[in-house]
């Protein structure tokens, strides 16, 4: 297997199309191992990874820890709520602190867009962003990369509507990264308020649903924030359901083998239908499946292929 | 300031009086003696000016020195080593200090830190409402009797209109020039840089250019209607500019300046240098089509000045997350550079108006004195070479604030020598 030519994964869009390809390829091979009696290969093993997480996060995290155990990496997994943090130390501090416990690559997840950049430039580790503010989640996008791909054999073509709250959506921008660079047709759906500036010159845009979920191959769903159902961006969740919804008479304007995705967790009745959460195209727990994977390539890439540089 | 200089052989250019031409300058009591060719001055100090620019003292109208209360920051008195080895022989500085100038007790004592302290001439600003808390005005007539010679509440925007038109009005009895920093505070809450397709895509939050434009709007319109004078700090956005230009036309007393940053940088960089808090003020760095707009606008005579808005911040203000960083980049030790590379050297902006938007311009605009070198005028002088190739190094700044998006940038020109009431206070 050719080598990866990046340190860290800050984000999808520093990424070539087939660096995209390289770690999707990579993590079709690696599902295999989770189908195994005994879920354990000593690839990483005596390689230290730190889990640094600012933000809750059930499966974001979860999937990083099992990608972990399950290469042999060393592992532990901060949460601030319990850290130094509380006591007010700088993410500065906090990573030069964890620096010098010689990790191999810290993941992080920060409400601050930038804050993984932040960490690349001042530590050695390598970096890994899993959720940066409204900025970028790599490792989300590359699983539903994989998803669509087991799904629908290919990704060039294939119309894929994303529709929710892309203003403030890390998920949207990789999503949205990824798929033009591997040549899908995205169609951006969302209430004007939730549309942010310039996002029409990487795709089209429409604020009626039913235009976005028509022919589509794969519908996109993000996840509408409580907080935001308060601050001024729509009148209510009533009427969001409503007007921006994924409903089954929206999901019948799609192909017939229309796939749907969710990043969880889901507000149902909000952003989506429970009947079409539950349908039969959902592949929400296929995505937590290939969560794993992805993130299993990932760190095999990052900290196997780094080391076979270095030597 | 007893004793005499004479500025000799250097080209001397002074918009105030229209004169571009090789001359001898001579300083005595602190004071232009006489401008002439081949002057003698029996005793007088010698500042060999061959091939080099002579022009009057440069001004910057908008300085943050952080004395009283953030000293960590900046003092008065690196603060204003940094003006002089910027170029510059006078500061005016704004009030957000802690506590915020806001009375004539603490205008006296900046300036009189000022005086046994201070490297050049320092002009307090004082504030527009107490405590620029945007509700209750400050007492204008003890500030301008202290020594204030404007009012600001530099960066927390004056929201309410009413407030602003009443600070017009009174000032005028005062002779008070009201600086405002426009910013409509409900579209740019949260906000860490320029809305638009870089902040979308670094997803950060954005505040709009209209937020700066439509309080622009706002106040030449109040200018308008009390007779006051407005001047509009660091203008941004092309809809602000537009703005001025109207009221220009219509007559109304607004004057208006422009950062070195907003001239020369987009928000792009931001994405450059991949959220390097250096990047970060407010106003933030605008698209490209604002700032050419700006340059243009610089040109036309819409903006009148360029002043720094030099912000000093310590290490640990800035060298965090971008969402966390605090605004403000450091500029009067880079302002004169980048000007002379990147506005004269391509000849956009001729040398002597360049000198006249650096000294005679700002000297008008709050009737200092000062941007001349006629008889009788300050002897404050900034001394030029225009080919002299620098880097600039902000571990070699005399300020305290190293923050900077030029670092490293190489530069053709700059201030070489800076003269205050006579006396030579800086040479490089």
């Amino acid at each position: 297997m050719s080598l990866f030519p990046h340190r860290n994964l800050l984000g999808i869009e520093p990424l070539a199309p087939a660096d995209v390809e390289h770690i999707l390829d990579t993590a079709d091979s690696m599902k295999e191992i989770l189908d195994r009696p005994i879920k354990k290969v000593p690839t990483l093993r005596g390689k230290t990874v730190i889990n640094l997480f600012y933000e809750a996060s059930t499966r974001t995290r979860s999937s990083f820890e099992v990608a972990e155990r399950v290469l042999s990496a060393d592992s532990l997994s901060i949460a601030t709520a319990t850290s130094s943090v509380q006591k007010g130390e700088t993410l500065l501090d906090t990573a030069w602190n964890l620096e010098a416990m010689k990790p191999d690559m810290i993941i992080i997840r920060h409400q601050c867009s930038g804050a993984p950049h932040f960490l690349a430039r001042h530590c050695r580790p390598a970096i890994v962003n899993a959720g940066d503010g409204a900025h970028e989640h790599p490792t989300q996008a590359l699983l539903d990369a994989l998803t669509l791909r087991q799904r629908k054999g290919r990704l060039r073509g294939l119309r894929v509507a994303i529709i929710g709250d892309l203003l403030h959506s890390r998920v949207a921008r990789s999503n949205l990264w990824l798929l033009t660079k591997l040549g899908a047709d995205v169609v951006l759906c969302g209430p004007p308020t939730l549309v942010p500036p310039g996002i029409e010159a990487m795709a089209p845009v429409t604020h009626r649903i039913e235009q976005a979920c028509e022919g589509a191959d794969a519908i996109m769903m993000l996840r509408v924030q409580r907080e935001r159902m308060t601050g001024g961006y729509f009148p209510s969740a009533r009427e969001y359901f409503q007007r921006f919804g994924l409903t089954e008479p929206r999901v019948r304007r799609a192909k017939k083998d229309v796939i749907i995705l969710h990043p969880g967790p889901m507000n149902r009745g909000v952003e989506i239908a429970t009947e079409v959460a539950d349908g039969p195209y959902s592949v929400i727990l296929d995505q937590v499946t290939n969560g794993v994977a992805i993130r299993m390539a990932v760190l095999y890439l990052l900290l196997g292929g780094a080391s076979e540089v270095e030597s | 300031m007893s004793g005499k200089l004479l500025i000799a052989g250097g080209r001397v250019v002074d918009p105030s009086q229209g004169i571009d031409t090789v001359a001898d300058v001579l300083i005595e009591d602190g004071h232009v003696a006489r401008l002439g060719v081949a002057l003698r001055a029996k005793g007088a100090e010698r500042l060999d000016a061959k091939g080099l620019v002579v022009c009057p003292g440069f001004i910057d109208l908008h300085a943050h020195l952080r004395e009283p209360g953030r000293e960590d920051k900046e003092t008065i008195a690196t603060g204003t080593r940094a003006a002089v080895a910027g170029g510059f022989t006078a500061v005016c500085a704004m009030p957000n200090t802690e506590p915020v100038n806001d009375s004539a007790g603490i205008t006296r004592a900046i300036l009189d830190k000022a005086a046994s302290e201070g490297a050049c001439r320092v002009y307090p600003i004082g504030a527009i409402t107490k405590g620029s808390q945007g509700e209750e005005l400050a007492e204008y007539g003890d500030l301008r009797e202290a020594g204030c010679v404007a009012v600001s509440d530099d960066g927390r925007p004056v929201a309410s209109a009413r407030v602003m038109r009443r600070a017009l009005e009174y000032a005028l009895a005062f002779d008070l020039t009201v600086i405002d920093h426009c910013e409509e505070p409900s579209l740019s809450q949260g906000a860490a840089m320029n809305e638009g397709p870089v902040a979308t895509w670094l997803g950060l939050r954005g505040a709009p250019a209209a937020g700066e434009a439509m309080v622009v709007e706002r106040d030449v319109l109040l200018a308008e209607l009390t007779g006051g004078r407005v001047h509009i700090a660091h203008l941004s956005a092309a809809a602000s500019a537009d703005a001025v230009r109207r009221g220009k036309a219509r007559g109304v007393r607004v004057t208006a300046e422009a950062t070195p940053h907003h001239l020369f940088l987009d928000d792009g960089l931001v994405r450059d240098r991949a959220y390097d808090a250096s990047t970060k003020m407010n106003p933030p760095l605008r698209g490209e089509a604002d700032r050419s707009a700006v340059v243009a606008a610089l040109r036309d005579g819409t903006i009148d000045c360029i002043a720094t808005d030099h912000a000093p911040h310590t290490v640990d203000d800035k060298k965090v997350e971008y969402d966390q960083a605090a605004f403000g980049i450091v500029g009067l030790e880079t302002a004169v550079g980048l000007c002379l590379d990147r506005l004269v050297r391509p000849g956009l902006v001729e040398l002597s108006a360049l000198v006249s938007l650096l000294s005679t311009r700002p000297a008008r605009i709050l009737d200092l004195p000062g941007g001349s070198l006629a008889p009788g005028a300050p002897g404050d002088v900034t001394v030029l070479d225009l080919e002299r190739r620098w880097v600039v190094d902000p571990e070699r700044f005399a300020s305290k604030g190293r923050n900077t998006p030029f670092d490293a940038l190489r530069l053709t020109g700059r201030a070489v020598a800076t003269v205050v009431a006579g006396r030579v206070a800086f040479r490089a």
